[in-house]
């Protein structure tokens, strides 16, 4: 039992979500799929307990041995990667009960927790698969019950809440051109080497090879340079890279609260892992940073990105569309990171995939408590309502204070880590970019709470009370880790470090 | 003038890809934009399609006996890309079942399909 | 009971009194503000068992946790964070006494959030006071301004949300953009960030990067109020005074002033300072701000604002000391801390007394306010003599030595300086008293009947009035107990 762990991570899942269809009654439908996430965290953490304790596990599905079959691989950042996926996936579902109560039709209740199992399926294969077309195949059943999850948002009756629709529509556009821009790269891939196994692929991609006469590495052929174009575009749309971002804000505004928290939380952050992979496991650092300038284009593109969201943030009147675009930011904070190509860099930027996960996963959760009361998330409907939902509010200036970067908060570890890389290499103006974009974070924060404590609740909202305790204990939990990781970071500092440092020593 | 005349399964993935991606962003019917994206999507299954043949390969099915001469074929083009393309293909299709389920429920929310006007709605407080 | 034990349990003291403020609530107000006082007492007591260890020579030490992989939270006591400590403990109970007569006859809301606020205020202050590395230093820091923030805008009022936005606009902007930057360049320079005598960056970088580093640390330490980032402190005015009392003699304040001689004294070490001459222009960007400021206490008119001007001058006499980069300097400006703390705690509980009697905030409302409260009004004037420096008020001391320092510098502009903010002290606060003396009153009859503030209001402000006149003569023993930071200069 314990030898398959790998695969029932990701037949747990997937198995459950067919079920939820069949069995179709709500109360049934929610506690199997409460029951098959809290069950998948908990291998997900067995699995990290391993791999810290020994090293890599390889697991061969169906017994084909790799390069022929597909290999599942997990090592120290498939497994950090895939920890907080299922945690963020556990704890979210444990507040979905009230939220979707509020946001999505009742007869669409158990297809709104099939596809949600079967988006964290995705997600945790994507995590887990040492195959480069498995690894296509779990990116596009990720994807495929996003779009769904997010057009759940629409609800008869409600006009506003239609632009969930097309909010989706655009999302799928983008994200299947993203998808088929991979396909093309990983088709580009095969040619060349003959193998769609990642760590097989980094050998062969090594490998002498003459064209024209000429004796050059597989690495350099032209062919190969095309794929890798293909490839990380395809995987900045799918990240939310700047410019490539332009889904986001509207698919995060629009569709339901839970499903913007699990989405933000994890969706873009596993992109960054297939970025992660590609660069480091599959092509080689060398390439990437030395043959071809990505450093420098990730740099600036990262740069841009960040000092443009943050800015645009700051003049947003809906606050998940405030908090979309802090995500674009934070997504350029974890590019940064990448780009540095350095131990501190790179365990900035895994440490931030984790850390901004817990924040931002509680933000949206506090967004859902509000969501839930006032029927809105427009700043104007927040007023006062510091005094009314004091619980609700304190949650969200803590997450607030870790997107700013506040000492005590996770958000600090990750930017301290940035900060650092920066300045090992002399270049303060980085340094000081990333300090000014916290300050930016401060104002855009500052106006919820400006708005939420000092000025007074408009008519229709004087009577709202506090959210449900099971809506606010999982809001909470992911708040508290917030702080829990800003103080004790050998989870998740430590972990990251050694998985950054794997990444370099590994990579050609 | 060989290369380009013998690459020609490459050019006509090219000029499908170009075509589905103008589509895509050209125009302004959502249906038209789903075909596009299937086109760009259709392209890429060539892509791989092509790939796999092998010169003077047949069909890589076994017993591979020839018609005539009775001999065994001794190459055989790659299997695995069709495979893969079998998976894509499933894929697209899921991918254009959504878009036009998307679709159908835009129509019934606004009333056309044609983007700027959806648009146009939207931005109406 | 172990060094070790000592610090946890004073950083553990103040926490637990905010976590007992909270459960209590508004509903156990008495048992609430004695848990306060007891809490206060119990701290101060605790951190004066740390003082025999301190002043023969041990550093009592302790870590709580390794938040970086390299840099922990680790606490190490030395002379001047035990100064810092002890004033700030043992003022605590005198603001906790003012503040429940302040808060109750004001009638004032939010009285829990503002207890437990103040608590967890009291808590950065005290652990910034002990840390043994900069790190530890910049996250107390932060945490204080965060908790402060709701004692500035306690009110709620749209001036407090203002005012608010200033104090934590600058606050914050400064020790993002320049103390972090700053602190973290030391770590990728130095390897290290702990506070060590002789500081850690000899050698390490040519005077440039020091230069540009120290002015990093100096401007980014916004609490220090040194111009242009002084705005904030007249902004917080709109607090209670219980909360400027806090702000300007107790805890904020003198967390920046401090942080800034540590940095002098232990990251770059005062030889460092002297042979580099790296601090020269930082020391007239504190003689400006002193002369500065001073000229602006003059034209203001609301008392709080005057006292908030005066404190922005008062500060950069610390900042001067600092950068002196001589012994003289460095003992005057850490016993400027403890001095102008007493003296300028009198001046606030003051206004603010007057504010809850006789609800005035303007001076030239105040004429005559000595017929009616002659015991608030001689207090003020006791701690005017020390802020001002005469003798025999403890102020004296410091600015004798301040002044030693910028002579042996041969800086003779700074010792002018000196010299003629104390008469521009006289200036803006002399008038104050006599007009309350010696004028007839405004309004009301000529020779009026005596109301004080409450008790809880007078015993305090007249125990820190007498405090100031004490300390002239605790001098001697503070200057043994500063002496270990001056001999690392080497003078």
């Amino acid at each position: 039992m314990e030898h398959h762990l790998p695969v029932l991570l990701i037949i747990t899942p997937l198995v459950a979500a067919p079920l939820c269809v069949l069995v179709r009654q709500r109360l049934a439908v929610f506690g199997l799929s409460l029951t098959v996430c809290w069950a998948t965290f908990a291998m997900a953490i067995m699995l990290l307990v391993r791999v810290l304790d020994s090293g890599e596990i390889t697991y061969q599905l169906g017994g084909w041995s790799a390069p022929w079959g597909i290999e599942y691989r997990i090592d120290t950042l498939s497994a950090f990667v895939m920890l907080f996926v299922s945690g963020i996936g556990a704890i979210v579902l444990t507040f979905a009960p009230h939220s979707i109560a509020r946001e999505i039709r009742e007869d669409q209740h158990y297809l709104f927790f099939a596809e949600y199992l079967l988006c964290l399926t995705g997600l945790l294969g994507i995590a887990i698969t040492g195959d480069l077309f498995n690894l296509f195949v779990f990116l596009e059943i990720s994807s495929l019950s996003a779009y769904a999850l997010i057009s759940l948002g629409a609800r008869e009756g409600v006009q506003q809440t239609r632009r969930a629709l097309i909010a989706a529509f655009h999302y799928l556009v983008m994200g299947t051109i993203g998808a088929t821009f991979i396909l093309i790269g990983i088709g580009l891939l095969y040619m060349m080497t003959g193998t769609l196994n990642m760590a097989d692929m980094a050998e062969r991609l090594r490998a002498e090879v003459q064209i024209n006469r000429k004796l050059m590495d597989v690495n350099e052929t032209r062919t190969v340079l095309v794929a890798f174009a293909f490839l990380s575009v395809g995987i900045s749309l799918k990240m939310a890279l700047f410019p490539l971002h332009m889904w986001l804000p509207n698919a995060y505004t629009y569709a339901p609260s839970v499903v913007t928290a699990f989405l933000a939380a994890t969706a873009t952050k596993v992109s960054v892992y297939v970025l992660l992979r590609l660069i480091f496991t599959i092509v080689g650092a060398s390439f990437a940073f030395e043959k071809l300038p990505l450093d420098t284009e990730l740099m600036v593109l990262s740069l841009i990105g960040i000092v443009v969201a943050s800015t645009t943030a700051i003049f947003q009147t809906n606050i998940k569309r405030m908090l979309a675009y802090s995500s674009v930011a934070q997504i350029g904070y974890i590019a940064l990171g990448i780009s540095f190509a350095s131990l501190d860099g790179l365990t900035g930027a895994i440490v931030h995939l984790f850390n901004h996960a817990l924040i931002k996963g509680g933000l949206f959760l506090a967004m859902g408590c509000l969501v839930l009361r006032l029927g809105s998330a427009e700043l104007d409907d927040l007023r006062g309502i510091g005094r009314r939902m004091p619980w609700t509010m304190f949650a969200w200036v803590v997450g607030g204070l870790g997107l700013i970067g506040v000492p005590v908060t996770a958000g600090f570890i990750s930017k301290w880590y940035l900060i650092s890389a920066a300045l090992e290499r002399g270049w303060w103006p980085v340094a000081l970019l990333v300090l000014l974009s916290s300050l930016l974070a401060l104002v855009y924060v500052w106006r919820v709470v400006e708005a939420a404590y000092f000025q007074d609740s408009p008519e229709q909202h004087a009577e709202v009370t506090e959210a449900p305790a099971a809506m606010l204990i999982p809001t909470y939990v992911l708040i508290g880790a917030t702080v829990f990781f800003g103080l004790w970071t050998s989870l998740s500092a430590g972990v990251a470090q050694q998985a950054a440092q794997l990444l370099l020593e590994v990579t050609p | 003038m060989k290369e380009i005349l013998g690459l020609y399964n490459y050019w006509v993935v090219i000029f499908l890809m170009m075509t589905g991606f103008y589509i895509v962003i050209a125009r302004r019917n959502l249906i038209k934009k789903v075909i596009g994206l299937s086109i760009f999507q259709i392209s890429v299954f060539l892509l791989y399609i092509t790939m796999g043949k092998v010169t003077g390969g047949t069909a890589p099915i076994l017993p591979a006996k020839h018609f005539t001469t009775g001999e065994d074929f001794q190459t055989f083009s790659n299997p695995l890309p069709s495979v893969l393309i079998l998976t894509a293909i499933v894929v697209g299709v899921a991918t254009t079942a959504l878009a036009l389920a998307l679709i159908v429920r835009i129509h019934e929310e606004y009333g056309t399909i044609e983007e700027d006007e959806i648009l146009e709605q939207d931005r109406e407080p | 009971m172990n060094p070790e034990t000592t610090i946890k349990l004073a950083l553990a003291l103040p926490l637990a009194t905010a976590a007992t403020t909270v459960f209590l609530g508004e509903r156990q107000r008495n048992l609430r503000e004695s848990f306060t006082l007891f809490g206060a007492v119990a701290l101060f007591l605790v951190i004066a068992m740390l003082a025999p260890a301190v002043t023969s020579g041990a550093r009592p030490a302790a870590t709580l946790l390794e938040m970086i992989p390299g840099l922990a939270i680790a606490f190490e006591v030395e002379p001047l964070g035990m100064l810092f400590a002890m004033v700030a403990s043992g003022l605590w109970i005198v603001t906790t006494c003012y503040s429940i007569g302040y808060m109750r006859a004001h009638h004032e809301n939010h009285q829990t959030r503002f207890f437990v606020c103040f608590a967890v205020a009291i808590f950065a202050a005290v652990g910034a006071a002990m840390a043994a590395n900069m790190f530890t230093l910049f996250v107390f820091y932060e945490v204080l301004t965060l908790s402060t923030y709701p004692l500035v805008t306690h009110h709620g009022t749209e001036a407090a949300r203002k005012g608010g936005r200033t104090y934590l606009g600058i606050l914050l902007f400064t020790s993002v953009a320049f103390l972090l930057l700053a602190v973290v360049w030391t770590w990728t320079i130095a390897g290290t960030l702990d506070f060590r005598p002789g500081g850690i960056l000899a050698g390490k970088a040519d005077n440039t990067v020091l230069c540009a580093l120290l002015g990093l640390y100096v401007f980014g330490t916004g609490k220090a109020a040194l111009m242009p980032f002084h705005r904030w402190l007249p902004a917080a005015m709109v607090a209670p005074t219980p909360v400027s009392a806090l702000l300007h003699a107790v805890a904020v304040v003198k967390v920046g002033v401090f942080t800034v001689m540590k940095v002098a004294v232990y990251i770059f070490g005062i030889d460092l300072l002297r042979t580099t001459g790296i601090s020269v222009w930082l020391m007239y960007v504190a003689g400006a701000t002193i002369l500065l400021a001073s000229l602006v206490a003059l034209t203001k008119d609301n008392l709080k604002a005057r006292l908030a001007y005066s404190t922005i001058s008062q500060l950069s006499y610390i900042v001067l000391g600092a950068m002196l980069a001589n012994s003289w300097g460095v003992i005057g400006g850490s016993m400027h801390i403890a001095m102008h703390a007493v003296g300028k705690i009198t001046l606030f509980f003051c206004a603010g007394a007057i504010y809850v009697t006789a609800h005035k905030t303007e001076i030239s409302d105040m004429r005559g306010i000595g017929r009616t409260m002659p015991l608030t009004t001689f207090a003020f004037l006791l701690g005017s003599l020390s802020v001002i420096g005469l003798p025999p008020f403890g102020g004296s001391w410091s600015k004798w030595y301040l002044a030693l320092g910028a002579a042996e510098a041969y800086q003779w502009p700074l010792v002018a300086v000196l010299m003629i903010s104390s008469l521009l002290n006289i200036a803006y606060l002399i008038p104050i008293v006599v007009r309350g003396f010696f004028f007839a009153p405004v309004d009301g009859p000529e020779k009026p009947k005596i109301k004080e503030a409450p008790m809880l209001c007078v015993v305090p402000l007249c125990v820190t009035a007498v405090g100031g006149l004490a300390l002239f003569f605790f001098a001697g023993r503070i200057y043994e107990l500063l002496t270990p930071i001056a001999q690392l200069s080497g003078n």
